[in-house]
């Protein structure tokens, strides 16, 4: 039986999705959108796929009881160790299977956008891993407050184009990269999360599907039983909780909840909590929910984290919104900084500030004692350090 | 019969359209520009809705629209200022904007409003042909609107056919790979691609845009099309040089 969490012929989850793209794209989306499943499901794809992630990512990440988190908070709390991937976040998950498509399909130039750096050094990691001409287009804002991703990547043999439009962060860093996708269509966009036009979204979801993929049999062996009754991830385009929800989608006894950064507050006019402060709209090619004005112009959104700056959600999310299969909560810049220097002190482990929102909202539930928590340690805080020495300073 | 098919039964060579960005430069600027690109005796008009990520144009209309919108400029101030002038302006008039404005307006609240305003043609750079066939075909047809589409050098031979179907208007020919605005002039592979494109003898009219910002590129692209449109070139100067000196770019092109 289909899933109803997977799309239908036109890329649509619900109402949200589509390509809503101008008519020079067309044939590249419709070429990706014709091939990818069968590329994806192929035997060959699947054994070069998941070659690469256990020996240049180094899959499996483990599934680690948190003990002292758990006895803090009164649940069992494990971490899924995205932050263990080469590269420092679940981004590479993606980035190593795009690759393989593009190459599939012939193509030799590779553009994307980044947001906090890590789906930009994930992208360039991959491309000098294959050899293949890599372009990132990165928010002028963001390029300065995480400054040693844009080194990273500038290593890795990367071009790195400011997006000087709009707020100059993650959505003006994606509608650069899709103008120069116009003017280059012979490019393929290697696209950092579960947003864009279809099939873009549906893509990136399976290609993170790996990170609930392992959860299964992990939590098998440890707890005996598949399922744990909560999963908590981070959300700005979606693409880590969307590979952390990807295989409980259906088991509607798994609670999922997805944390947006609330900013200075959900109500402060300073937020990127999209599913409390959008409507209905379009962004990036794609019906989803949306931070707007009455006349349909684009919010700037506002987060300390780069990666969760972002005015709309993928389209996946706005229907598990609405659907209510998945609950949406968030944590403000303050919370999210409790909750990483939380972590780093009792576990050992400096998260990613996007991470940390969903470290945030432990502290905002009630757990029952035996209750199975996984967390999605989507990235590691290296990036995030001038932040975190300017917050212990205050 | 629409306003622009009757343009096209009195005239239907060497057209001149002009894009221009209501509330650019200034807020109330939006009926002056109308008025003067009608003295110029310019064949119709484009009338671009700003919009705050407007994927499909270049640095200039982004900049023109982002100045429109901090002067304050929104749907329900363009739709009283165009009608305003719904009973003196003869030039017919096309809005341009993004499907997410419609969207979030409501999209008969919308419609309505645009035939309210005696215009009853648009074009919607991100509106694909899958969802106007689903959807948006027999909303326009409800209102009696024409939607125009956009064709470019990657658009394969079926889909162009099935676009003139579907058009009333005229087809919109995007001259190169590109957002607006781009520069130069027209190439021997753009030449190929819009001899190709007038070979088909498709029934609809012609109109390249994206790139034509002058008189040789005007005259090259009248060659192989019913006309052309003018966009970033126009802002370009009017932002320079004001609403007074419209006549003195418009002039030069068409003469």
């Amino acid at each position: 039986m289909k899933s109803k969490f997977h799309p239908d012929e036109n890329g649509y989850f619900g109402q949200y999705g589509g390509a809503f793209i101008p008519e020079l794209l067309y044939p590249n989306v419709k070429e990706l959108a014709d091939n990818y499943v069968q590329i994806i499901e192929s035997e060959e794809f699947q054994k070069e796929y998941k070659s690469l992630l256990k020996e240049y990512v180094g899959r499996p990440t483990p599934l680690y009881l948190a003990k002292r988190l758990s006895e803090k908070y009164g649940a069992h709390i494990y971490l899924k160790r995205e932050d263990l991937c080469h590269t420092g976040a679940h981004k590479v998950n993606n980035t190593v299977g795009q690759i393989l498509i593009a190459q599939k399909l012939g193509k030799t130039k590779i553009i994307a956008e980044t947001g906090a750096g890590q789906h930009g050094v994930a992208t360039a990691t991959v491309c000098a891993l294959m050899g293949l001409d890599c372009t990132i287009f990165m928010g002028e804002k963001d390029i300065v407050r995480q400054a040693p991703n844009v080194a990273r990547m500038k290593m890795l043999g990367a071009k790195v184009v400011p997006a000087i439009s709009g707020s100059k962060t993650l959505k003006d860093a994606t509608n650069e990269a899709i103008r120069y996708w116009i003017q280059h269509p012979e490019t393929f966009y290697l696209i950092g999360s579960v947003v864009g036009p279809a099939p873009h979204p549906d893509m990136v979801a399976r290609l993170q599907a790996i990170i609930s993929e392992e959860m299964k049999w992990q939590l098998k062996e440890k707890t005996g039983k598949e399922n744990p009754d909560t999963i908590i991830a981070c959300v700005g385009g979606g693409s880590n909780a969307a590979g952390a929800f990807y295989h409980y989608l259906d088991d509607e006894d798994v609670e999922l909840i997805a944390v947006e950064a609330a900013g200075l507050g959900v109500d402060s006019g300073e937020s990127a909590a999209t599913s409390q402060l959008g409507q209905v709209g379009i962004i990036h090619g794609s019906k989803t929910i949306l931070m707007q004005d009455e006349y349909g112009q684009i919010v700037e959104p506002y987060s300390i984290s780069a990666g969760l700056d972002y005015p709309g959600v993928g389209p996946l999310h706005a229907f598990l919104y609405e659907t209510k299969r998945a609950k949406y909560m968030n944590a403000t810049d303050q919370e999210a900084l409790d909750a990483a220097f939380e972590l780093t002190k009792i576990e050992g482990i400096i998260p990613a500030l996007e991470t940390a929102h969903a470290l945030a909202v432990l502290s905002k539930i009630k757990f029952r004692k035996d209750q199975v928590v996984v967390v999605n340690l989507s990235g590691r805080g290296d990036k995030d350090l001038e932040t975190y020495i300017n917050h212990l300073k205050e | 019969m629409n306003s622009i098919q009757k343009l096209f039964q009195q005239k239907d060579k060497n057209l001149l359209s002009i894009y221009f960005t209501c509330g650019y430069p200034k807020l109330e600027d939006t009926t002056k520009v109308i008025a003067a690109l009608e003295k110029s005796n310019v064949d119709f008009i484009e009338v671009g809705l700003p919009y705050s990520d407007p994927l499909a144009d270049g640095p200039t209309i982004q900049d023109s629209s982002h100045k429109a919108l901090e002067n304050g400029i929104n749907l329900d101030i363009i739709f009283n200022q165009l009608m305003t002038i719904k009973e003196t302006n003869k030039t017919p008039l096309v809005l341009m904007g993004y499907l997410n404005q419609m969207l979030k307006y409501g999209e008969d609240r919308f419609c309505q409003k645009v035939v309210d305003c005696g215009i009853d043609t648009v074009i919607l750079p991100d509106l694909p042909m899958v969802e106007f066939e689903n959807h948006y075909k027999a909303l326009f047809d409800k209102y009696g609107l024409t939607n125009v589409f956009l064709i470019t050098p990657h658009t394969s031979e079926e889909r162009i056919r099935k676009i003139d179907s579907y058009s009333k208007a005229f087809i919109y020919v995007v001259a190169s790979a590109s957002i607006t605005g781009a520069k130069g002039d027209i190439s021997n592979q753009q030449v190929v691609y819009f001899e190709r494109i007038k070979n088909m003898n498709l029934q609809s009219k012609l109109i390249i845009g994206f790139g034509i910002s002058d008189k040789q590129t005007f005259t090259t692209a009248c060659k192989y099309a019913n006309g052309t449109i003018i966009g970033s070139a126009f802002i370009k100067n009017l932002g320079e040089n004001g609403i007074d000196k419209i006549d003195d770019f418009i002039k030069p092109i068409i003469s």
